[in-house]
């Protein structure tokens, strides 16, 4: 029997893009579902997600999986026979989950406050958003990806927040080059892979979304 | 003796060290237990745990392991034994759906309940509590559906999801002494009300659970520190 596997999704969502990448890595076949989160919320989402009504949701063989670093362990998991995701060492795996979920807790969060906060509280987020990548900058160390030799589970959880750094640069006013330059390095690494290049929506699109969204929370 | 050379660093009112001591005692390990005190951590906290500078640590050897569901998570990688006492399903979308609800509990259950308890003002306390109520309306079904009437949420033995959301029963009790009210509603959790007994009689967690009169002294320490940040904290 074919596995079935949907992916129910927003073409802006760093979230989403993390599977996508997964999903490729593996060369899985899948259909791509686009929920549009300025409409009202399809039926299929709320069957799929009723917890939390969010995207991404992975359904593979009609049983969803939401929760993007969960969904990705679940791919690497049932499709183990190719493209290790995760170190199989059990001490290299925590180390992994860690970062993935330090990426996790502080990037989307922190980064926001650069495009809906101004004064203190945008200030506050800019510091704080350089200290996260400076701390991700020394965890990379030397190597070529947060994988080691290749792509793992940070490299994936992180390298999608790159489309957001021309929309952090702009409305924070930082240089994220100038900062952290490893980090730029390394995310030019990752977008030569086609895997990471295909999943990932364009800059300039998400910069362009961020301020219709300003434009609309009345920001400016 | 610790054969396994394992330190745990954490503290007997942490509900998430307490997962950790759980899921040793599962898996019938020694360990150096070493009680941290927040407000004067140690050298090796810091050290171990640079980037929240938090408890639980667990210290294997050489390595040390932070954040107390990976922390879990590893203790059961590394020692897999025996099917017996295995924690988390073998079975990929079994283990996604237990990832996922240790991390809704980590998410909804544990900030209504520590928002609530801690709130300088009652519309706050009300509001968290409601909060509390429905995640508690949410977990006496996927408790249901997940237990098949075997008793945990892991079914016949305790697992992930069990120790997770266990480890918060004794905070749960310090709530049932602030606020008068018991801490599962009979009528709408009996689910929950069962499985509380069974777990906290459970070999495995029995001894970790803080003494709920020893808690309640702790949090009012803390809910007194609270306040008086609160009003010390510059306008």
């Amino acid at each position: 029997m074919a596995d079935e596997v949907i992916l129910l999704d927003f073409w802006l969502s760093p979230f989403g893009s993390r599977i996508r990448i997964a999903l490729a890595e593996k060369g899985i076949k899948y259909e791509y579902i686009e929920e549009d989160l300025r409409k009202n919320k399809s039926s299929l989402l709320l069957q799929m997600n009723p917890v939390h009504k969010k995207i991404p949701v992975l359904i593979h063989n009609g049983k969803p999986i939401a929760e993007s670093l969960i969904a990705v362990q679940y791919i690497d998991e049932v499709w183990n026979d190719k493209s290790p995701l995760l170190p199989s060492d059990p001490y290299e795996r925590s180390h992994a989950r860690f970062w993935a979920d330090y990426v996790d807790k502080k990037i989307y969060e922190v980064g926001r406050k650069l495009y809906t906060k101004k004064g203190e509280e945008q200030e506050a987020g800019k510091k704080e958003l350089i200290e996260v990548f400076k701390l991700l900058e020394q965890e990379l160390g030397d190597k070529t990806y947060f994988g080691g030799d290749k792509l793992g589970f940070v490299d994936i959880a992180f390298i999608p927040f790159y489309t957001w750094f021309k929309t952090y640069e702009t409305f924070g006013n930082i240089n994220i080059e100038k900062e952290c330059p490893k980090i730029l390095s390394w995310a030019k690494r990752c977008i030569k892979i086609e895997s990471v290049s295909k999943s990932l929506p364009d800059q300039d699109k998400v910069y362009d979304f961020i301020v219709e969204i300003r434009k609309k929370l009345g920001i400016e | 003796m610790a054969t396994n050379d394992l330190k745990l660093l954490g503290g007997w009112f942490s509900p998430f060290a307490c997962r950790v001591q759980i899921a040793l005692s599962i898996k019938g390990l020694d360990y150096e237990n070493i009680v941290e005190n927040l407000n004067s951590k140690s050298d090796l906290l810091l050290q171990s745990n640079p980037t929240y500078k938090k408890i639980p640590v667990l210290i294997h050897g050489d390595k040390t392991i932070c954040e107390s569901a990976i922390i879990v998570q590893y203790i059961d990688e590394v020692w897999k034994n025996n099917a017996t006492s295995s924690i988390l399903p073998s079975n990929a979308y079994a283990k996604a759906i237990a990832r996922f609800w240790v991390s809704y509990i980590d998410d909804k259950f544990f900030n209504s309940l520590r928002y609530g308890l801690f709130a300088q003002d009652d519309e706050s306390k009300k509001k968290y509590f409601d909060e509390l109520e429905e995640v508690l309306l949410k977990l006496e079904e996927v408790f249901n559906k997940l237990s098949e009437g075997k008793g945990f949420f892991g079914g016949e033995k305790i697992g992930f999801i069990d120790i997770a959301l266990g480890c918060y029963l004794s905070w749960l009790k310090v709530k049932e002494k602030f606020t008068g009210t018991k801490m599962f509603d009979e009528a709408k959790n009996p689910g929950l009300v069962k499985w509380a007994e069974a777990f906290s009689a459970h070999p495995a967690v029995k001894g970790i659970l803080p003494e709920t009169d020893k808690l309640v002294e702790y949090a009012i320490a803390m809910a007194q520190g609270l306040a008086a940040a609160a009003t010390a904290a510059p306008k």
